[in-house]
């Protein structure tokens, strides 16, 4: 195939234009938005001590109007705005002060599984006798599915929220490495890293300048994937009961504490159930415009 | 118009295009992707339509057979008329009773143009399937006809096979017999040659031919490629921009054109005929002693372990301001010598002299400081400038690696840029600003910022249209001389070859068959092989632009 | 294409030999002591390092590893810090539910994922692509758990169609384990059927742009044919190592819908297990799960040779 000597010259659309075009990215950065604003104004939204424990409030159903006393003694009415659970505590402020601990799961498991990944992948690329036993184990971690893999090291730890983190870090690092490695090999085929070589770059310049600005878009997009997957999982394992302390609130506890109930009072799981899943939605509505526009080649993994 | 020619005027023409316009979606470089095209192919006649990337040839052929891509492109205006019926906008269960029956087409890439889950039989009798109400036993014996017909051998087992087990050229003659096994009128042959080697490509030219001649067959054929055009074409349409530029019968297209961009094309076909040149008598640059590179493949589990030789024994030197050609068809081996010679791959045994020094088996660290000595550029123009760096920082990037400063690697980028034709202040632009010849001409301001002992120009003009090939061909003579450079040129194009090279070595199955200055092999080759790539080069009877002199 | 299944399986092993180092030296070297869990909080010192040498923990780590592979090659996993039975009947018992839910999920799974999936991609752009891409989007946002409740809520509590929870062995008839089984399998599928038909649109929508479907248009074949003999055909190999990936998340997915259903199988096994800290059980059964993974992905691989002749050796 020939190619023209006579091809336009086109400048290129901005990403960032691209972006703000892309209706997955506003919707999904708008909500993402609105859970990091709950999440970090938790306190001024009209919330109670989420760990504070009524037993005269115990199973109230949503917009329940009640008159207790505060730390000082003075009588104060108070509304339930969506209820409480089986132990008096307010199911608004739990799932608003939930909301803190999904996004810092997701966002803490999102950057370390990628730097992680993006260094053991760098070095699986390129250290050629290192790859086979690097990707052997890799293949290794894989082939336990990632909750399974999850709640297995959960098990081994004392609960809490850094046990829960680095449980669900674990089965996330060999699909970075793996993404990394491929990107890593294919570009070092490319013509451009080819001659850099002939012109005597020194191997960490040539990753640091060729290599590694070829991993950034589809890392990002990754790292969103893998902060929707971590909000997710962790929200299952506190629903086992297997996560976080159940002190914590947390919506996946919230929702375990409201099981046995669920038949006569539901809210108790619907609540934080919608707020989970439109902050994963979210969270995949802005990977997937994302990935549309920054690396249109990838898929999402299974 | 010109009228058809001898070979179909009183056949009448089966196909006629009038003001045929397609257009470009919105935000394109222009509106049309082609504009009031008009021309007819007349039976059994061969119409080769020709022109550089984006003239629309391939667009015209699209619409022909109504598989313009949906919602890209629309037919817009003009008229086709297949055996004098209308087809522009008739709907598409009634086109799909002509596609295949009535007008059928072949591909650029057999590789990927037959269904690789399918047995070959099945894909050609999927034809008669559509059309015909033939049994099963009765489409089977005439797709074994047809196979024989197509010279494909022993079809009776070649009908079961899948295509992976074919080679290219049987792929295309798979393809050639599905489009014809229905005797259609029209044949559409997109550039079917083109991914094929020289050999191959002269055996389907010749097929088409015979078929085409014996079974009445119009062709609309579509190419770039000069050299085909004077083997197979009655008549010439040549396309620019999405306009057709002038039509024409094959010898006045070749030897006499009128239109100035037609001369343009023509003079710019590199002559099979090498100029008489000098022999070269300074000093090596490069030499190479029994070179050789193996891959080991399979081995435990995987059946037989095979060794492939990719390179054996490959001795050649090059002289400064000398230009040694490698020629040799895909598999030959070319790429895998120039790759060692640039150390971009470790050869398996051999020397490699730069100079002094053997260069063949250092490791990476202490090959370094010579690395500036030897410089290569690659064949695809867009893969080989970091999109992400402005074209100043990929040419001062090996001066700096060698301790020039900042400023002086600048200023040396800026003259290099002037040599090479562009202006130096675009050397804060990035490559997508550049066309596919403009960023060629960086690639070799690259590799001479290292002021290098060998350039290797590997396939370094084949991704381009004839007219910027004759360019680049240009540059990388007059960098040779100024510099006096030894440059080693890898290519396929034995047209390239004859032009740009003192002497040339043809490769075939990673060995050296045959060497010498140009001049000698090219007027008489001695090798068998070397005969045999001579003689299925295209056109090679044919002198372009004879007419022409007398013009300019 | 034998050697090339022989080859798969023999790539295998190193891959279930490094699943089990993983996961004995997950459990192995874990903060807590296996034996003071078993011997209670009222164990003295005495009676926890008794248990220590019963269950061989006082060995060196290399001797328990090799003791342990060597008596799971005998169908021996050792016996359950809880239920005081030996794992391998744990296993058995609970294994039924387990597989007729995943079964049902798959078949359900496949069955809507990959037709939907194969219109969208040849409607590209219409309201149908949309309507699977948006679908496929909330699909695997929305946590199993979340849409399980939801159709309890919905099917079970409001219209009473189906059981809350609760299983019934196929032994006890075919209709009853039907319908204590349907909207378990349903909740399952959910997300599945939005990654399937995802992938299956992506690989469809890939073939679509090959050559040979422009060959096949060029011959004047019809769209369907076009869709199923030619685009389906070579989409089928992509597809189907999407649904052995998937096998891993639909484990995870078996383990949250056996909870929320209290279906007595291998998942919920598991999680009791986590929250009795008994090892012995997390072990096999996390090894179990990894295996049967693995052997699916074998099983597609071999079940490429069925669709893609190129696969030979």
């Amino acid at each position: 195939m020939a190619v023209a000597d006579a091809t336009p010259v086109r400048p290129r659309v901005s990403a960032f234009r691209q972006l703000a075009r892309s209706t997955s990215v506003l919707i999904g950065g708008f909500i993402v938005a609105v859970m990091v604003t709950i999440a970090a104004l938790a306190p001024w939204l009209g919330t109670r001590d989420p760990a504070e424990v009524n037993p005269s409030v115990r199973n109230k159903l949503p917009g329940y109007e009640a008159t207790i006393r505060d730390d000082e003694g003075k009588k104060v009415p108070v509304s339930y705005r969506l209820g409480t659970d089986s132990l008096g505590r307010d199911i608004y402020s739990r799932v608003v002060y939930g909301a803190r601990v999904s996004l810092i799961v997701g966002l803490t498991v999102s950057l370390i599984s990628i730097s992680i990944g993006l260094l053991i992948g760098l070095v699986a690329g390129y250290i050629r006798w290192l790859d086979g036993i690097i990707m052997r184990f890799m293949d290794g971690l894989m082939a336990i599915p990632a909750i399974l893999l999850a709640i297995g090291l959960v098990s081994v730890f004392r609960a809490g929220i850094f046990a829960v983190v680095l449980a669900i870090v674990v089965p996330e690092v060999p699909r970075v490495v793996r993404l990394v490695r491929s990107i890593v090999l294919s570009i070092r085929e490319e013509p451009y890293v080819e001659s850099a070589i002939t012109v005597g770059t020194p191997t960490p310049l040539l990753i640091f300048r060729h290599v590694l600005p070829n991993t950034v878009a589809p890392l990002i997009v990754q790292g969103t994937f893998i902060c929707a997957a971590a909000i997710l999982i962790e929200a299952i394992l506190s629903f086992l009961g297997i996560g976080i302390p159940p002190e914590i609130p947390t919506w996946g506890n919230i929702m375990a504490e409201g099981r046995t109930l669920f038949r006569v009072f539901p809210h108790n799981i619907l609540y934080p159930g919608l707020f989970l899943a439109v902050t994963v939605l979210g969270v995949n509505m802005l990977g997937d415009g994302l990935r549309d526009v920054l690396d249109p080649k990838m898929e999402r993994r299974g | 118009m010109q009228d058809a020619s001898d070979a179909a005027s009183d056949l009448g023409p089966i196909l006629e295009l009038d003001g045929l316009t397609v257009a470009l979606p919105k935000g394109g470089d222009r509106r049309n992707a082609i504009d009031s095209v008009s021309f007819g192919v007349g039976r059994g006649e061969i119409v080769c339509v020709v022109g550089e990337s984006g003239s629309g040839k391939s667009v015209t052929a699209q619409a022909v057979m109504g598989l313009l891509p949906k919602g890209q492109l629309a037919l817009t205006g003009g008229s086709i008329k297949l055996e004098g019926r209308e087809i522009a906008n008739i709907s598409q269960p009634e086109l799909r009773k002509l596609r295949g029956q009535r007008m059928s087409m072949i591909f650029q890439e057999p590789m990927t143009a037959l269904n690789p889950v399918e047995r070959v039989g099945e894909q050609i009798g999927e034809v008669l399937e559509i059309h015909t109400p033939l049994s099963a036993a009765e489409r089977r014996q005439k797709v074994l006809d047809i196979m024989a017909a197509v010279h494909l051998p022993d079809p009776a087992s070649m009908i079961d096979a899948f295509p992976h087990q074919l080679s290219g050229g049987q792929r295309q003659r798979v393809m050639i017999a599905a489009a014809l096994v229905l005797d259609p009128v029209l044949l559409i042959a997109d550039e079917p040659t083109t991914a094929l080697d020289v050999t191959t490509q002269a055996q389907i030219l010749k097929l088409i031919a015979e078929m085409q001649a014996r079974r009445g067959t119009g062709v609309l054929f579509i190419t770039h490629d000069f050299g085909v055009v004077a083997e197979i074409a009655h008549r010439v349409v040549v396309m620019q921009h999405g306009r057709v530029v002038e039509i024409g019968s094959r010898d006045e297209i070749i030897t006499r054109p009128r239109e100035p961009y037609t001369q343009m094309l023509i003079r710019s076909v590199p002559s099979l005929h090498p100029p008489d040149r000098k022999p070269n008598a300074s000093t090596v640059a490069l030499s190479t002693d029994k070179l050789c590179k193996t891959y080991a493949s399979g081995g435990f589990l995987a059946g037989k372990r095979r060794v492939v030789k990719a390179a054996a024994d490959v001795t050649i030197d090059v002289r400064r301001g000398e230009t040694v050609g490698i020629v040799g068809e895909s598999g030959s081996g070319k790429t895998t010598v120039a790759r060692c010679i640039a150390r971009l791959i470790q050869p398996t045994s051999g020397t490699i002299r730069i100079g002094d020094i053997d260069v063949a088996t250092l490791p990476e660290r202490r090959l370094r400081p010579h690395r500036k000595h030897v410089q290569i550029v690659f064949q695809d123009p867009y893969r080989s400038l970091n999109p992400r760096r402005t074209v100043g920082a990929s040419i001062i990037e090996g001066p700096v690696n060698f301790g020039l400063s900042t400023d002086d690697a600048m200023r040396r980028a800026k003259d290099l840029m002037q040599l090479v034709g562009l202006q130096p202040d675009a050397l804060d632009r990035f490559p997508h600003q550049f066309s596919g010849g403009q960023r060629q001409r960086i690639a070799i301001a690259r590799a001479l910022a290292m002021e290098p002992k060998l350039l290797i120009a590997d396939e370094a003009v084949s991704a381009l249209d004839v007219s910027v090939q004759a360019q680049v061909l240009a540059l990388l003579d007059d960098v040779r001389v100024r510099f006096d450079l030894a440059v080693l040129f890898i290519t396929h194009d034995l047209r390239v070859a004859a032009q740009i090279c003192d002497r040339i070595a043809v490769m075939q199955n990673g060995v050296v068959v045959e060497a010498g200055p140009t001049m000698e092999i090219f007027a008489s080759p001695k090798h068998p092989y070397t005969h045999a790539l001579f003689a299925a080069a295209p056109g090679r009877g044919v002198r372009f632009g004879e007419g022409l002199k007398a013009v300019s | 294409m034998s050697a090339y299944i022989l080859r798969r399986l023999l790539a295998a092993i190193p891959v279930m030999a490094i699943v089990a180092v993983l996961v004995f030296l997950m459990l192995r070297l874990t903060p807590s002591d296996p034996a003071a869990i078993i011997a209670g909080d009222f164990a003295n010192d005495q009676q926890i390092a008794e248990i220590r040498s019963k269950l061989g923990l006082d060995q060196p780590i290399l001797t328990q590893f090799l003791i342990w592979i060597g008596n799971m090659f005998q169908g021996d996993f050792g016996e359950s810090f809880f239920y005081k039975k030996q794992v391998a009947q744990l296993i058995v018992e609970r294994v039924e539910p387990t597989i007729s839910l995943s079964l049902l999920a798959i078949v359900l799974t496949v069955s809507i994922a990959v037709p939907l999936g194969t219109l969208a991609a040849y409607k590209q752009g219409s309201w149908i692509d949309r309507f699977v891409m948006g679908f496929s989007v909330i699909g695997f946002s929305v946590p199993v758990f979340v849409v399980g409740y939801l159709l309890i809520y919905l099917l079970a509590v409001k219209l009473d169609w189906f059981p809350v929870q609760g299983y019934q062995y196929l032994s006890d008839g075919f209709a009853g384990w039907l319908h204590r089984l349907i909207l378990p399998s349903l909740t399952l599928s959910i997300v599945f059927v939005a990654l399937i038909a995802r992938m299956t649109r992506t690989s469809v929508l890939e073939v679509l742009h090959e050559d040979y479907i422009r060959t096949a248009r060029a011959k004047g074949q019809s769209e369907l044919k076009v869709l199923v003999r030619h685009a389906l055909a070579n989409a089928a190999v992509p597809i189907l190592t999407v649904i052995g990936l998937t096998f891993a998340t639909l484990i995870g997915g078996v383990v949250v819908t056996e909870s929320v259903y209290t279906l007595p199988g291998l998942g919920l096994l598991t999680v009791d297990a986590v929250l009795a800290r008994d090892y012995p059980t997390i072990q096999a059964v996390i090894l179990l799960f990894s295996l049967a993974y693995v052997l699916v992905n074998l099983l597609v691989d071999v079940a490429y040779t069925l669709f893609d002749p190129r696969i030979r050796y």
